[in-house]
């Protein structure tokens, strides 16, 4: 690899949660991910996977470890930084997409800017470049009422896109469409990793983690590298 | 390998065009809702502004009414059936009315003014007959006591007043209006000119230049009591004018009355200045207190109001604050926003409440026939107290939605 830092590194990363017993929901873990990389997390409900977007989506904290993101070392950020680093560094896309009703998709992809420290100039141009990115260039007034779910998520990654993260962190992206929908985001995040952009999936469907070049299966707090099938760890 | 050079890292940020583009989007998303929410400011504000609003205006009206010139002026008058009662001699003022109040202490000057019914004869100032011009008019007279012109404060122009000698034995002399002088085309009075009144001649022995009181002297011809109740038939005086002192009003309309008529002191009709003191008391008592509680109450209601729809937006909202968070925000800035838009809303209630407040004082003061008056510091304060009562209400829930952990909040759904 080059002398870039990688995107993601943890090192002996653990979540537990206080309780009796405290409940391990992430066991000690180190994980890389290079910039370009795309990285399907791989794991059935409860395996702690939803810890682990948390963690990397520096939505949550680690117990123990440590968690560089682009070289910075994210335990010793305050709060404000921490929202700092997410704003700039962490594209979101949500399973249920999160878009705000009242708004049209070019205000919602425009949301993703409004905390970004720095030069906010320009940000309606990024935006409607971003819209036109996932192919919604001709519905940047449409309210997401009006949307089609395949089109409600397309929004979702222009926000996420919009700031040039990065790492898009997608959480069951596909969890809430068909799977003709699906297929067309998933076309989508090729076409997101052939441009070069980090992408961290997390997912139980194995169509989905198909399509990434590298899998991590997570089961019972444990993650493991994986290139083969569901026997591996079943 | 792991990055040692640790850099200093850049917290979000939240501008306040984007706060208030925010807010903005938030409150119009829901323009029902949000006029609903803010109801109960708008009337709190409303009635606060109005309450205050309406105190000044009354306030400044009495001041407008307190002039001097009323306040020392006392007028008595016999009872109304006037006719009736010159029959059966009850309860007329006596001539010397003038003279029996002016020994009363606070009194400045008293006389009386009686208008002589002259039967439509005309008043010409040379018995020519001039065929070319109008040389005879109507002009009122008017029976007065020497007195009087000092009560009415009566400036002259040229000559002199009429005194008690003339009153007693009924000279046949006359002061005129500047109305009458003009009419009459008199400017000076040097030679005694004459003035006739039907076959009657009168001796002009001066001419006014103003009255404080009473313009109807302007233009009358006056004439001393005395020539008219010897050769107009006059009875007896019609109205009593008295000057007072400040403040004696009240007691000389008393004892007013028992000088003029000490049998019946009370069927005289004795008009007192309205006394400021108990007006502006009655007016501020009545208004004030209760309509500031009734303001302050409803400030109250609309506040929680506010607080209380915040809270259920808060809830309501969970998604959009986790998923804020996960844009960037930190739990400052959601905060912020939660209090800027109760805040906004607010200030448009102080503001709406505040034009309803204004247009209820200027309709009160329309149907009383009033001048509006407001506190020019009242319009601005007003929207700044509905949005300090944002702000307050806002405090909770804004503290709710700050504390929203981001993960739970994305669960929910959105």
């Amino acid at each position: 690899m080059s002398n870039l830092p990688p995107v993601v590194e943890l090192i002996d990363v653990s979540r537990s949660f206080p309780g009796t017993p405290p409940v391990e929901a992430l066991q000690p873990t180190n994980l890389r991910i290079n910039k370009g990389d795309y990285v399907a997390i791989v794991g059935p409900s409860g395996s702690g996977k939803s810890t682990l977007l948390h963690i990397l989506g520096l939505l949550d904290y680690p117990t123990d470890g440590t968690y560089f993101l682009d070289g910075i070392d994210t335990s010793h950020l305050s709060e404000p930084e921490r929202a700092g680093v997410r704003s700039v560094g962490i594209g979101f896309v949500f399973q249920s997409f999160h878009l705000l009703n009242h708004r049209t998709a070019l205000e919602n992809v425009m949301l993703a800017e409004i905390y970004r420290p720095g030069g906010q100039s320009e940000r309606r141009e990024r935006s409607v470049a971003a819209l036109q990115q996932v192919g919604l260039g001709h519905r940047v007034d449409a309210f997401p009422t009006t949307l089609s779910g395949g089109e409600k998520q397309r929004v979702a990654v222009a926000r996420a896109l919009v700031g040039k993260p990065s790492l898009l962190l997608a959480d069951e992206p596909t969890g809430n469409l068909d799977s003709v929908t699906s297929a067309q985001i998933l076309d989508m995040f090729d076409d997101l990793h052939a441009l070069g952009i980090t992408l961290a999936v997390i997912t139980h469907d194995d169509d989905v983690s198909g399509r990434a070049e590298r899998r991590v299966a997570i089961r019972d707090g444990v993650l493991s590298e994986y290139a083969g099938t569901d026997e591996v760890w079943a | 390998m792991s990055a040692a050079n640790q850099t200093t890292v850049a917290r979000s940020t939240l501008s306040i065009r984007d706060l208030l583009n925010e807010a903005t989007i938030a409150l119009t998303a829901r323009p029902a809702r949000t006029i609903m929410t803010a109801l109960g400011t708008v009337l709190g504000v409303a009635a606060l502004v109005a309450t205050l609003g309406l105190a000044k205006t009354a306030g400044s009206q009495i001041v407008s009414r307190f002039n001097e010139l009323e306040a020392t002026q006392v007028t008595v008058k016999p009872p109304r059936d006037r006719g009736n009662a010159r029959n059966r001699q009850v309860n007329v003022i006596p001539w010397d009315a003038g003279d029996r109040l002016e020994r009363l202490n606070g009194v400045v000057a008293a006389g009386t003014k009686s208008d002589v019914d002259v039967g439509g004869v005309f008043a010409r100032s040379v018995p020519v007959v001039d065929p070319l011009g109008q040389t005879e008019f109507q002009i009122p007279v008017i029976a007065v006591s020497p007195g009087l012109f000092d009560a009415v404060r009566a400036e002259l122009s040229t000559g002199r007043t009429f005194d008690e000698g003339h009153n007693a034995r009924g000279d046949a002399v006359a002061v005129l209006g500047p109305g009458a002088a003009r009419r009459l085309n008199l400017s000076r009075v040097g030679n005694s000119p004459a003035i006739f009144l039907g076959e009657e001649s009168l001796a002009v022995v001066g001419i006014l230049r103003d009255v404080s009181r009473q313009p109807d002297l302007l233009n009358a011809i006056i004439v001393p009591n005395g020539y008219a109740a010897e050769r107009m038939g006059l009875v007896a005086p019609t109205e009593v004018l008295i000057e007072v002192d400040i403040g004696a009003a009240e007691l000389i309309g008393t004892q007013a009355a028992i000088a003029l008529a000490p049998n019946q002191p009370d069927q005289l009709r004795v008009s007192l200045p309205p006394s400021p003191a108990r007006v502006r008391s009655s007016v501020q008592s009545d208004v004030n207190s209760l309509f500031l509680i009734l303001g302050g109450v409803s400030l109250l209601v609309g506040a929680i109001g506010i607080a209380n729809v915040t809270l259920v937006s808060v809830l309501e909202r969970t998604g959009e604050i986790g998923l804020r968070r996960a844009l960037g925000a930190s739990r400052r800035h959601i905060a912020t926003q939660f209090l800027f838009e109760s805040a906004a809303l607010g200030a448009l209630a102080g503001l709406l409440g505040t034009s309803l407040g204004i247009l209820t004082v200027v309709a009160v003061s329309i149907t009383k026939e009033w001048s509006p008056v407001l506190d020019p510091w009242l319009p601005f304060a007003a929207p700044v107290l509905g949005a300090l009562i944002g702000l307050l209400a806002g405090t909770y829930p804004a503290w709710k939605a700050s504390a929203t952990e981001p993960i739970a909040a994305l669960r929910s759904g959105g």
